[in-house]
């Protein structure tokens, strides 16, 4: 219970560091102005003819790849540059406590960006009567892969003192963790190169995009659940060790 | 309370702590001396858990801090080196989150971040983004969070650094003060601290103890400790040189300054240094031997710290040269 209330105090103070700077409307506005942009330029929301969101949430994997590492760069860098990682560390609580805490932060900053994308599921209400269960799973489709992307920053971000850097470091990571199952690649993999299919779809099965088509059809899979719980788990322990070794010198 | 044991730390090839014992009981207050880049940061680092020891133990309040981390850090308050603090925070949110993260809720919370506040001088800051502080104010705000949980043990690492002449005097009130319930560490390298502050003082140099002792016992090995000043009238310097030379307790005669009026000097005691004999002996036989003079000051010297920290500290063949 104690371990909570750490997370909780680790947690509110990060939460209240993204509110406190300018930088996190700006991202909010951002993403809300580029989520229009793609649903309904690019993904053809009223050309489809039909009452879904599909064309919205097939351009998150995307949208996330340059904005969730935004929003997580700082979140171990900062504490680097500044020094205050000393302070954090040497409080009572586990390095795993001030980890989990500062991930919830920036996930739940992410979780209400997309929260503000809610008049864009009354539209279709209201146009139309889409499969709201599709637009739920879709949803939490959409957070899990947000947390996933973002988990890998928080390990990038603790690399390096430098948030451009870690910013870097983690587009190009998430970047294969979608190229590796996007169709376009993995055609190129089966076709061009003459790799088995059996291997193809190992290397597919690692991607983000795989994963993710699940939830966009409605299908809320226990495999998909699972492998981003396991990215998350995986990069944050990473995290952990990378944080560690610096300690240690 | 504190409980240091061989403790040892090694970044690459270099050793930057090396082979650290002592131990800091409540009610002392413990003078961290010695050059930039002795070790001293490294230690406290090691202490406070944030850096892992190569080698040796830390123990405080009886928690082994690599074994038992999460109690021995609640007893610590710590005052990093450039007391760095989030500087995305008011100094009333940052002191609150300190507040909480030591366990601290509601009104006992308020009452902390009050009672910090009034003695650390922030009321004027209050409400103002850490970001904006001058520099003595930012100090004094991290120097907040370390005693937001009234700790039992203090770790300050160059509490006084970037302050003014004043800050520094309130500082080291507010530690003298705190050190009669604590058990306190903390850093220097400014030795009239030391005198101002300390109980007890341990020099470390290239990352192993040099000197350990309470500042009176630190200041008797210095070279001058117990040799006596005189400045006299009414005779030259080498005349007082060679007068003074006879005498069976005498080592040696440097003259100072000799001017038209008056010649100053100092005289070494023949068990000089360390192990210096009752000072008293050598003064009295200057004066007996001045007759004919005028004594116009004659004193024994205490000895210096920053003669005995640089003797102790300086690089041999420094040492020469200087000489
Ligand atoms: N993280 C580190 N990596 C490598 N060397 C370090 C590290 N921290 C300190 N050192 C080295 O260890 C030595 C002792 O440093 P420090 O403890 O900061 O000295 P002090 O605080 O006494 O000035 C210095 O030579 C410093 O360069
Ligand atoms: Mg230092």
């Amino acid at each position: 219970m104690n371990a909570w209330a750490n997370i909780r105090t680790i947690a509110k103070r990060e939460l209240s560091a993204y509110f406190a700077s300018p930088v996190a409307y700006v991202v909010i506005v951002i993403f809300l102005l580029l989520t229009g942009f793609f649903t309904f330029m690019l993904g053809g929301f009223f050309e489809r003819g039909e009452a879904s969101l599909v064309s919205f949430f097939l351009w998150h994997p995307w949208l996330y790849l340059f904005l969730v590492p935004a929003v997580g760069m700082r979140l171990w860098s900062e504490e680097r540059r500044q020094g205050t990682m000393e302070l954090l560390l040497t409080m009572p609580i586990t390095p795993w406590q001030a980890i989990v805490g500062k991930f919830l932060a920036s996930w739940l900053f992410l979780a209400i960006a997309l929260a503000l994308t809610f008049p864009i599921a009354c539209t279709v209400n209201y146009l139309g009567s889409p499969d709201n269960g599709v637009i739920f799973g879709s949803y939490v489709g959409s957070l899990l892969l947000a947390g996933s992307y973002l988990a890998v920053s928080s390990m990038t971000s603790a690399m390096t003192r430098n948030q451009v850097i870690s910013f870097i470091i983690s587009v190009v990571i998430c970047f294969l963790l979608i190229l590796v199952g996007y169709p376009p690649v993995t055609t190129f993999l089966y076709h061009t190169l003459g790799f088995g299919q059996w291997f193809v779809e190992t290397v597919a099965s690692f991607s983000v995009m795989t994963h993710f088509e699940g939830f966009q059809k409605g299908i809320l899979d226990s495999r998909d659940l699972i492998f981003f719980l396991s990215i998350m788990v995986f990069a944050l322990f990473t995290t952990g060790v990378i944080i560690r070794g610096h300690r240690a010198g | 309370m504190i409980t240091v044991q061989n403790l040892a730390k090694t970044f690459g090839t270099k050793r930057a702590v090396d082979g650290i014992s002592f131990s800091v009981e409540r009610g002392e207050v413990l003078g961290f001396l010695g050059p930039n880049g002795a070790g001293k940061s490294t230690t406290m680092r090691m202490i406070t858990g944030f850096i892992p020891p190569s080698g040796g133990t830390v123990s405080v309040g009886g928690f082994d801090m690599e074994e038992n981390p999460i109690p021995a850090k609640r007893l610590i308050g710590y005052l990093p080196e450039n007391a760095p603090a989030y500087t995305d925070m008011t100094v009333h949110g940052f002191l609150s989150f300190a507040a909480e993260i030591r366990g601290l809720r509601g009104e006992a919370k308020q009452k902390a971040v009050n009672r910090v506040v009034e003695m650390c001088f922030l009321e004027a800051v209050l409400h103002q983004s850490v970001d904006t502080l001058s520099k003595g104010y930012r100090h004094r705000t991290c120097f907040a969070q370390s005693i937001i949980h009234d700790p039992d043990v203090l770790i300050l690492d160059e509490p006084t650094d970037g302050l003014d002449p004043n800050q520094k005097h309130e500082v080291r009130t507010l530690i003298r003060k705190m050190g009669e319930k604590k058990a306190i560490i903390f850093s220097t390298h400014i030795l009239e601290e030391v005198d101002a502050v300390c109980s007890r003082a341990i020099i470390i140099d290239r990352g192993k103890i040099v000197a350990n002792g309470t500042p009176q016992q630190l200041r008797q090995k210095s070279d001058w400790a117990g040799a006596v000043t005189l400045r006299v009238n009414g005779i030259n310097g080498s005349a007082l040189n060679q007068k003074l030379s006879q005498l069976s307790t005498v080592k040696k005669v440097v003259v100072l300054k000799e001017e038209a009026t008056s010649v100053t000097a100092r005289i070494f005691p023949k068990t000089g240094g360390p192990n210096a004999a009752p000072s008293g002996a050598l003064a009295q036989s200057i004066a007996d031997a001045a007759q004919g003079w005028r004594i116009e000051e004659l004193h024994t010297e205490e000895g210096r710290l920053d003669d005995v920290f640089r003797n102790i500290t300086m690089p041999d063949t420094v040492k020469e040269e200087t000489k």
